[in-house]
């Protein structure tokens, strides 16, 4: 069985997996991260999308083994709970804020989007966010709060504004 | 999907050793179009060959008066690339249109050249464009490239390395899009060089093909109004339940029209 090293949030990980294991069942099944979800399991919802060096990808459509070497970032990095307690993502502060998500289940793969559209430079605006996050489908259809979420979580990553009021969290 | 042994070969030489060994071999790419067909069980080989460890394929410089660029590009990088943006800016535009971020990021010109998928963007660029294709052998004119439904003149042990592109005055490409895959249900590409201008055409029931009674009244005149009145045949047009085979006819010759347009106001 092929052995596989790769990073994933933040943490060195040596496993054996079979060549036909998907990121996204390499994720869920073996390392419990069922942030992730699956939705379509065909590439077009993106439920499952997360972080390979840096970039969404949609971790039903790429091997495990693509990702040998690489470091791979899941939503559950967004929130890590430490003795503290839980400490919010201001992506995730912004969503909470904006009503950016009803059932929630397509809202893991938003957030890592949304995220990395923050490092690419893509313009905190309605047209330009809707079109980067074209690869991710809300089934409940709460795009209007889902795009003014991502406008503003992109906004308190890059430090444009401060913080949020009422995120409720 | 059904199990298979993994390998990452470093080098083109490595690739064409296992293409000839005798196992049953897919070469992955970027594994967007790939993956999904064997998750459908379309496709089940005993093994996969990854290309992603093969610095050569993706290499892009100026090669001979033309822009070469690697397979192994994805869409995303392509889009990106300030390489080709100088060069064809419309190739680039047509390379950030494909399907969404997630899949631009992992697929591969290469990948979706070889796979030549009768409803993918590339095919239709680069025929329009004349491109050369580049294997590790020889270099095939895009013209001889493109032999039907997901067909192509590549051997069963031959590897694309990369396409070599030639400067044009002019480069459109438009689709129409299936709303769910973002695949074209019809795409249009037209490119104007100095001398001449060819217009190739994604949706057909045999991939992209040139339109040569388009590219003939072009080159008398570069203008939408030039098109008036020219059909294309729906008898080659793919039909099914996206769209019947009259309707993408209507969409090729109403998008050949536009892109023209698009041509003339977006290019020097």
């Amino acid at each position: 069985m092929p052995r596989l090293a790769l990073t994933i949030n933040g943490q060195p990980q040596t496993l054996d997996a079979a060549a036909n294991t998907l990121l996204l069942d390499l994720l869920r099944e073996r390392l419990h991260l069922t942030g992730s979800h699956r939705g379509c399991d065909t590439a077009q919802c993106g439920a499952c999308t997360v972080r390979l060096n840096g970039k969404a990808v949609k971790a039903c459509n790429v091997l495990a083994l693509q990702a040998d070497g690489g470091a791979v970032q899941t939503v559950e990095s967004l929130s890590p709970s430490t003795k503290a307690g839980k400490t919010w993502h201001p992506m995730q502060i912004a969503f909470s804020k904006h009503h950016g998500l009803q059932c929630g289940f397509c809202t893991p793969g938003m957030l890592m989007r949304a995220c990395a559209m923050a490092d690419e430079g893509v313009p905190a605006e309605d047209g330009a966010v809707r079109k980067a996050l074209a690869g991710n489908l809300c089934r409940c259809t709460g795009y209007e709060g889902i795009v003014g979420a991502v406008c503003e979580g992109m906004r308190l990553m890059r430090g444009e504004v401060v913080e949020v009021a009422d995120a409720g969290l | 999907m059904q199990d298979f042994d993994f390998c990452r070969p470093a080098s083109v030489a490595e690739v064409l050793t296992l293409l000839r060994d005798g196992v049953d071999s897919k070469l992955l790419a970027g594994g967007q179009s790939l993956l999904a067909s064997m998750k459908l069980g379309l496709m089940a080989p005993a093994r996969l060959i990854a290309l992603d460890h093969i610095p050569a394929l993706r290499n892009s410089c100026e090669d001979q008066g033309q822009l070469r660029l690697g397979a192994m590009l994805t869409h995303g990088e392509l889009a990106a690339s300030p390489a080709l943006q100088a060069w064809v800016p419309g190739l680039a535009q047509m390379a950030g249109h494909i399907a969404d971020a997630q899949v631009r990021a992992m697929g591969t010109v290469g990948g979706s050249l070889a796979n030549a998928d009768p409803a993918a963007c590339w095919p239709a660029g680069v025929l329009a464009l004349g491109a050369t294709l580049i294997t590790d052998r020889r270099e095939i004119a895009a013209d001889d490239f493109f032999t039907g439904l997901f067909g192509t003149a590549l051997e069963p042990d031959e590897l694309l390395c990369g396409i070599r592109l030639r400067r044009p005055r002019r480069m459109a490409y438009l689709k129409f899009e299936q709303p769910a895959s973002r695949f074209a249900l019809v795409g249009m590409a037209v490119v104007q060089f100095d001398d001449g201008v060819r217009v190739a055409l994604t949706g057909t029931s045999q991939g992209a093909v040139r339109l040569p009674a388009f590219e003939q009244a072009l080159a008398q005149r570069f203008d939408p109004a030039a098109l008036q009145g020219l059909r294309v045949d729906e008898n080659i047009m793919s039909d099914d339940l996206h769209a019947g085979a009259d309707y993408r006819a209507h969409l090729a010759a109403v998008l050949a029209r536009r892109v023209v347009q698009q041509a003339l106001e977006t290019s020097k």
